[in-house]
């Protein structure tokens, strides 16, 4: 039996290697959940649009992203459509892949954000002669990332650990990055362990900027001041 | 002839909301409409600035008819301020805010002017002190003047009042009525749904009784209190005076 050697999971932390891995990992999240909180606005607005082909557009895209596993989407960009001529490198293709599906999700919790705004605030905005543009970039958006807030921090957490699912297309992120370092020398419990003792960092971080986004964007909207 | 409606009908699904109505309210006019819930007389204001579609007849406001034509249904509602009976105040924006926003966004106005205009108007509605303070810290009625006054940042030619005072507290009812009152004595052509019997009586030219979607009885006040035709109205007025 090996055992589990203190000082050599102690030794992981100091790994640049590894570390490096990390920051890949924050980018990996950072990029397609801001390109998702993009692409799932309009997603969102087209489910709640009039018009009937881009309800059904938003419809299927949300049924087939979140109805089938991560893992494949992944497989079926990268080495799938090689097969039609399409060639993207790992980076892209992990890229491209996790903000596709992150679209889909955060579509579903914009598209809530926007349902749970009451119903007066548009018609009073639009009563004022504004424009729908205006109306959701001014008025719904403002008060629905509110309601986002929370939803949306549990998906940037959940984002980031899936990020780990893309080290099977050879991405060099965190977990991929332990996994080399692993077959080294095959101290499988003290790299991941440090692996995942450095995920849990991350999500801590996460948690206390989620915690901080809570507290500002519900106290700015009523800030407490004297009465007067 | 500001506002005019011919023949308009309405239906939600199955439900006749509106039966042919013929409605013309002139210039500086003061019409208020009463009759119980359900009566159309919230759908038919709501018409006028197309938060409602009619299915037919014809709505002209300003000479200009309602249609579906999106341009033309932002500048009618330029020109027709609402007040809801929520408020309905942006909550992320200060009282201030609330009244630029329009002004700003959609007349392109200059912050300093729109700032110097919605001062203007709160101090007509006698709350220039809260200006600084978002809706959440202001009384119903506080919250109902501004609501107002972002209306009349608009420079609208027509106010339109869904149940203005109908989610206040009865002590705060008064204000607001008194801020429509000032209103309405400056000349504003304004249409208001309220049950506040008093006002109709004080500021109206005519008041308008609706039922079943159906505009039944329709007469300066001093008629209309004194000699309701209408059976359901003389019912209404017993239920509503008493």
């Amino acid at each position: 039996m090996k055992g589990f050697d203190f000082a050599n999971f102690l030794s992981y932390f100091g790994n640049g290697f590894l570390w490096e891995g990390v920051v890949i990992t924050l980018w990996l999240t950072a990029i397609p959940m801001a390109g998702g909180l993009v692409l799932g606005t309009f997603l969102a607005l087209m489910r709640m649009s009039k018009n009937r082909f881009l309800r059904d557009f938003a419809s299927v895209y949300i049924w087939i992203f979140r109805g089938t596993p991560l893992l494949i989407q992944l497989v079926i960009v990268y080495a799938g459509l090689p097969q039609l001529g399409i060639r993207l490198g790992v980076v892209p293709a992990a890229l491209l892949t996790l903000t596709l599906n992150e679209t889909a999700y955060l579509s579903e919790i914009i598209r809530s954000g926007f349902m749970g705004v009451p119903p007066g605030q548009r018609e009073a905005a639009i009563s004022l002669g504004s424009p729908p543009w205006l109306v959701i970039w001014k008025i719904m958006l403002p008060q629905a990332f509110r309601l986002m807030i929370p939803p949306l921090g549990n998906s940037v957490n959940g984002l980031l650990k899936a990020t780990s699912i893309t080290s099977v297309i050879s991405m060099e992120e965190l977990m991929r990055r332990s996994q080399m370092l692993m077959q080294e020398k095959f101290d499988v419990l003290e790299v991941f362990m440090c692996a995942a003792v450095l995920y849990l960092m991350m999500t801590t971080a996460w948690g206390l900027i989620q915690r901080q986004l809570e507290i500002r964007f519900h106290t700015e909207s009523v800030p407490v001041t004297e009465e007067g | 002839m500001i506002i005019q409606f011919e023949k308009v009908n309405k239906w939600y699904g199955k439900y006749h909301a509106l039966r042919d109505i013929d409605l013309s309210v002139s210039r500086g006019e003061r019409l208020v409409i009463c009759g119980p819930s359900g009566s159309g007389k919230s759908t038919m204001i709501r018409c006028i600035n197309g938060l409602e579609e009619h299915e037919s007849g014809r709505i002209v406001v300003n000479n200009v008819e309602l249609t579906k034509n999106r341009k033309r249904l932002h500048e009618i509602r330029q020109d027709v301020g609402m007040v809801f009976q929520q408020f309905n105040l942006f909550p992320h924006m200060t009282v201030l805010e609330n009244c630029t926003f329009a002004p700003t966004w959609i007349k392109k106005m200059s912050q300093k002017d729109a700032d110097q205009v919605a001062m203007h108007y709160l101090e007509r509605v006698r709350i220039p002190e809260q200006a600084r303070k978002y809706p959440s810290q202001l009384s119903g009625g506080q919250q109902q003047r501004v609501a107002i006054a972002r209306s009349l940042c608009m420079s609208p030619k027509v106010m339109l009042f869904d149940e203005p005072t109908s989610a206040l507290d009865p002590e705060m009812i008064k204000e607001v009525l008194e801020t429509i009152v000032d209103l309405a004595k400056e000349g504003m052509t304004m249409l208001c749904v309220t049950h506040e019997m008093g006002f109709a009586r004080q500021v109206a030219d005519r008041v308008i009784f609706m039922d079943g979607g159906r505009i039944v009885e329709m007469n300066a006040p001093d008629e209309f209190f004194r000699n309701p035709t209408n059976e359901r109205t003389q019912l209404f007025l017993k239920q509503i005076l008493n």
